[in-house]
């Protein structure tokens, strides 16, 4: 509590103080709340980011797999890819379709993102407007809105990367049997899922900017419109 | 410009013009107005008269074409955006009518955000809430949501949350607007209690006849200006009219 001695005269606008910025600690322990109150919704908007991870992920760790595989030059093992459809003389099988494949569904995902997020600023102008009104500053605003879509992408990310892998390895065993742990690509497999979560985050991050932004230029007075 | 010591709120010559299109819309075309401290204070009008516009000046969240307001010995116009959080943290308590409580949070997280944004610590934040909480009523209600409670529990929440950070100010638009005969007049008691209590000036935007009672002052707004400012004894209260008029 500020106790601040009354002046018959007006207060010169450089003496009064400046509201100070809730520190990020507190900001995520604040918006904890509503994150957890709010989970089935944020399932909702995970779920866009777990599904584009998860087929990222796939056709990694699946192409690690089978190069790991065509590697190995095994005479039964070729009669298996090549029934799978792999060609093995040409063992790189990221092909181009599959970059754009993966791309757009990356793009998917940003823009699920982003249109989830734009939703529920909209859906929450009153509450901004009234957080305003208690003396919340942009930053605030901002920084609640960030964390809240960051957790969300980052907690997608790391579910889809494992759906993603539990899928790869069942289809490749279901195709390849005992070979695949034979040949396992451990490194190649492991950088892969570095590469989805770090795509992942970065995404989800990039996506939280915008919504989190417009969320902090909503104006107080509009907590103060009544329409129900 | 001075303001003398018992004066709270200051407004001269405030006008605001919309441009809407290539029209202007005058929604206030000057108004001059004072309110003392530790007054009740309700200001009245028909829908369009301008009274929400003039309501928001006072309360910091809408900035006039021309003209002053001082609050608490605070120029608003002059002051900037982190300023102006400052002076709405610490001097202005604020009560909706629809209460805009956080829906997602406890009685006791919405009543300690304000202390938060003044800096404290959350622990220490709630403790602060939870004791204005008990001074509302609301002591046994404290982790509850607000969809858990009653309307008028909701805005005892709110009225919690607006004196949190002991402000020299209550400003309450339609406080009563959502709520029914009985339970409305709880909180015009409550909210005459806690000025009493805290020396709090109260200022309400209103239709309701049982807040004009309370007030020490009614200000009719028309027409974008104060048509009429009557103190206590000087207006008298009948049912649909005040003084032969009748309300909008």
């Amino acid at each position: 509590m500020t106790t601040t001695t009354q002046t018959p005269a007006a207060t010169s606008p450089s003496i009064i103080p400046e509201q100070r910025h809730v520190t990020w600690a507190v900001t995520l322990q604040v918006s904890w709340a509503g994150i957890k109150r709010r989970f089935f919704r944020s399932l909702i908007t995970m779920s866009g980011v777990v599904l584009a991870i998860a087929f990222l992920t796939y056709m990694q760790v699946m192409n690690d797999i089978v190069k790991s595989l065509v590697l190995a030059n095994d005479t039964v093992l070729n009669a298996l890819l090549q029934k799978a459809g792999v060609d093995i003389y040409a063992a790189d099988s990221s092909d181009r379709m599959m970059i754009l494949l993966i791309t757009l569904s990356l793009l998917a995902c940003l823009v699920g993102i982003i249109n989830s997020m734009l939703m529920s600023v909209t859906e929450r102008i009153k509450e901004i407007g009234t957080m305003k009104c208690l003396g919340a500053l942009d930053g605030f605003i901002i920084r609640s809105y960030f964390i809240e879509s960051s957790l969300q992408g980052v907690a997608g990310t790391v579910l889809g990367c494992i759906l993603g892998l539990i899928v790869a390895l069942a289809a490749a065993a279901s195709n390849y049997h005992g070979y695949v742990m034979k040949h396992f690509p451990w490194l190649s497999v492991a950088g892969s899922l570095v590469i989805s979560l770090l795509i992942g985050t970065l995404l989800s991050v990039v996506a939280a900017i915008l919504p989190a932004y417009l969320a902090a230029k909503k104006q107080p007075v509009d907590a103060m419109r009544v329409e129900e | 410009m001075s303001i003398s010591e018992d004066i709270i709120v200051k407004a001269s010559g405030v006008t605001k013009v919309y441009q809407l299109g290539a029209e202007a819309v005058h929604a206030l075309r000057g108004i001059d107005l004072e309110v003392r401290r530790g007054e009740y204070l309700s200001i009245l009008g028909p829908s369009g008269s301008g009274k929400s516009t003039f309501f928001n000046m006072v309360g910091g969240l809408d900035r006039p074409t021309e003209g002053n307001v001082e609050v608490d010995g605070y120029c608003l116009q002059e002051l900037n955006q982190k300023q102006l959080a400052w002076v709405r943290c610490h001097k202005m308590g604020y009560i909706f009518q629809s209460f805009n409580l956080i829906q997602t949070m406890t009685a006791l997280e919405n009543v300690s955000l304000p202390r938060i944004f003044a800096g404290e610590t959350p622990a220490q934040a709630r403790e602060a809430a939870a004791e204005i909480l008990t001074v509302v009523g609301l002591g046994h209600r404290l982790t509850h949501l607000p969809s858990q409670v009653s309307g008028g529990q909701q805005q005892r929440i709110a009225i919690a949350r607006a004196l949190v950070n002991r402000p020299s100010i209550i400003l309450a638009d339609e406080p009563t607007g959502n709520l029914d005969l009985k339970t409305g007049e709880e909180i015009i008691h409550l909210l005459g209690e806690m000025k009493e209590k805290f020396g709090i000036t109260v200022i309400t935007a209103t239709h309701d006849m049982k807040m004009l009672s309370a007030s020490d002052t009614v200000v009719w707004i028309k027409d974008g200006r104060a048509d009429r400012i009557a103190r206590k004894g000087e207006f008298e209260v009948s049912i649909g009219t005040i003084d032969g008029k009748t309300l909008a």
